[in-house]
């Protein structure tokens, strides 16, 4: 729909009349990934003004925490940016750990480490390919589908889930992995990078891939830190800051792995970074599998973790721990605290109030996508409109997660 | 990182006298600011060069229903050149207004727009104060600790008007609303020990 703005009016000097237009892009839109609708006021095919609305997938996810278990709030996260779930879980899990005190056992960190890097490539197909699907080109995203199959899969041996995994556990993780899982994850790291090797061949140097999103939607060092960017798009913009590096969580410390850097901000730069960052990831997924001790998957601590199941049939004291850490759920200290991950899209952020029951107090979200799309109007003024998708498309947007 | 007490010293004297209180606790630093000097301390934050907070990465609300000031607003600073995290606190009730800091974060708009719309805590100054995450034209603020779960309305397409209508919320079943204040004390107690315990030897 169209609205004319008769004050706006420009009058040129053949008589003709230059009206600005206001249309309403999405929210059912394809390249609006998802229900994001926006604003855009226009002069011609140039956008002057984007406000995005926001919120239409909103599901109150922060309140529901408040009213459900420690555990019992695990799965949530999976559906907040459920293109990578069990990166979402990671930063909850730390959370209640830092609340509670407790460590996994190195085993469970290593497999956590595993899985998120897993994540990672998880979500950088994604949104590499569905970045190419906005600018136009299908082929990489049927590609890419193909190989997230397969990590899907990876998912599913360990969790029983393709997709809402609810594997990671406060104190480690749920099970451990499954008989010849380690061998076909290090079988498919060897072969994966033909993959992006393939992916590169066909877009680097591509003539129309390049004209639509070299030089579009520049975000410089400056806007990306006074915007609150984290992760790839602030790396983009020329900013080395990565919290696996510069803070540290599980076993990150002891992974050999560079940091890719963009130098230019654009969209282009943007797709590189994410596509550097696949090798780097996989440079960790075969550090975890070499490197990988024997042991427990989840802390000993009965008063966290509940006992296996053959130990149930045995001990009164296993019953009563499994039955109560399932009803009621474990207890966590008085107390507050703001754990931050490197999640696959950038900086995600629990900021955490307990306040000694079951249930968690307070629980916000700190998502990685809703700081990134507010600079949209900024970023966006002075583009025309198709490289407004390709601009929205490089910012890696979720709605699960900007909505929460 | 930077040892944290040291840090802390360095944030307060940045402050000066807009800080009420401060804590750190298990190695994250919290200050309490005067509610009318907000602005001024993110800025101080953000110019004071040795600090550099020059990311504002979240605000959000927290509701008290028990104290005299029922709110809090946390903010989050990053400073990606000393990699340190800072939570600058204010309190406030739901007629007093905390000062925007828009005008020193861009990143704020939003955030102050969803702690608006989720508490109601209004925002002085702020330039575009809308709802963000809630439907239009939406009553109330739902993470009010009063705001029940299951909210007021609930919403259903009605084929006879053609449209979608709001009605109030029917339960098929009550809610059910489990207690845990069982005698079962053992756990809490236990995870307390343990952590007294461990505090001296990280």
């Amino acid at each position: 729909m169209t609205y004319a703005f008769p004050e706006r009016e420009e009058v040129l000097e053949n008589g003709k009349k230059v009206v600005p237009f206001t249309v309403n892009f999405g929210p059912q839109h394809p390249s609006a990934h998802g229900v994001l609708r926006m604003i855009l006021e226009m002069d011609g095919e140039v956008v002057e003004r984007a406000d995005p609305h926001i919120g239409l997938l909103h599901r109150g996810t922060e309140k529901l925490i408040e009213h459900k278990t420690y555990l019992q709030s695990v799965p949530y996260f999976d559906r907040l940016d459920y293109v990578t779930p069990i990166g979402q879980e990671h930063v909850f899990v730390l959370a209640v750990e830092k609340l509670l005190g407790i460590k996994p056992p190195p085993r469970g960190q290593y497999i956590r480490v595993l899985f998120a890097e897993i994540t990672r490539i998880l979500n950088h197909i994604f949104s590499i390919t569905m970045f190419c699907n906005d600018l136009g080109a299908v082929t990489p995203s049927l590609w890419g589908f193909e190989q997230r199959e397969i990590l899907m899969e990876f998912y599913e041996r360990v969790s029983g889930a393709r997709f809402h995994a609810n594997y990671f556990r406060p104190g480690g993780v749920h099970r451990d992995l499954p008989e010849g899982l380690a061998e076909d994850i290090a079988a498919w790291a060897e072969a994966f990078p033909k993959f992006i090797d393939d992916l590169e061949t066909l877009l680097n140097q591509n003539r129309i891939f390049k004209q639509r999103a070299v030089d579009i939607g520049i975000v410089t060092k400056e806007q990306a830190l006074e915007w609150g960017f984290s992760g790839p798009m602030l790396r983009a913009s020329g900013v080395a800051w990565d919290l696996r590096k510069a803070q540290p969580y599980d076993v990150y410390d002891k992974m050999d792995f560079d940091v890719p850097v963009g130098k230019t901000g654009d969209c282009y730069a943007r797709y590189l970074v994410r596509l550097y960052e696949m090798r780097e990831s996989l440079r960790i997924i075969k550090q975890c599998l070499k490197e990988m001790p024997e042991g427990p998957v989840i802390t000993e601590d009965r008063k966290v973790a509940p006992p296996q199941r053959e130990e149930i049939g045995k001990s009164m004291e296993a019953l009563i721990h499994h039955f109560k850490l399932y009803s009621e759920g474990f207890h966590v200290p008085a107390g507050e605290t703001y754990t931050a991950v490197e999640s696959p899209k950038g900086e995600l952020g629990v900021y955490l109030v307990a306040d000694g029951s079951n249930k968690p107090y307070r629980c916000h979200i700190r998502a990685t996508g809703f700081a990134h799309l507010q600079s949209i109007g900024e970023i966006c003024r002075g583009h025309m409109l198709a490289d407004m998708v390709a601009i929205l498309g490089s910012f890696d947007l979720v709605f699960g997660e900007v909505d929460r | 990182m930077l040892p944290i007490d040291n840090f802390r010293e360095e944030v307060l004297r940045a402050l000066g006298s807009s800080v009420l209180q401060s804590a750190v606790e298990g190695g994250e630093l919290t200050v309490f600011v005067a509610r009318t000097r907000i602005a001024e301390a993110l800025q101080r934050l953000r110019d004071d060069p040795a600090l550099a907070m020059s990311q504002l990465m979240d605000i959000c609300g927290a509701d008290y229903p028990g104290r005299p000031e029922r709110f809090e607003v946390v903010y989050h600073l990053l400073s990606v050149g000393r990699n340190a995290r800072v939570r600058v606190k204010v309190r406030t009730d739901e007629h007093t207004p905390v000062p925007t800091v828009t005008g020193i974060f861009k990143s704020a708009v939003w955030y102050e727009r969803e702690t608006w719309d989720m508490f109601g805590i209004p925002f002085a100054n702020h330039p575009d104060l809308r709802r963000i995450l809630t439907d239009y034209g939406f009553e109330g603020h739902p993470l009010r600790k009063d705001f029940p779960l299951t909210g007021f309305v609930e919403v259903r397409y009605d084929p006879e008007q053609k449209r979608v209508v709001y009605e109030p919320v029917k339960f098929q079943q009550d809610y059910r609303v489990f207690d845990f204040k069982s005698p079962w004390e053992g756990m809490t107690a236990v995870q307390l020990e343990r952590e007294n315990g461990e505090e001296g030897g990280q």
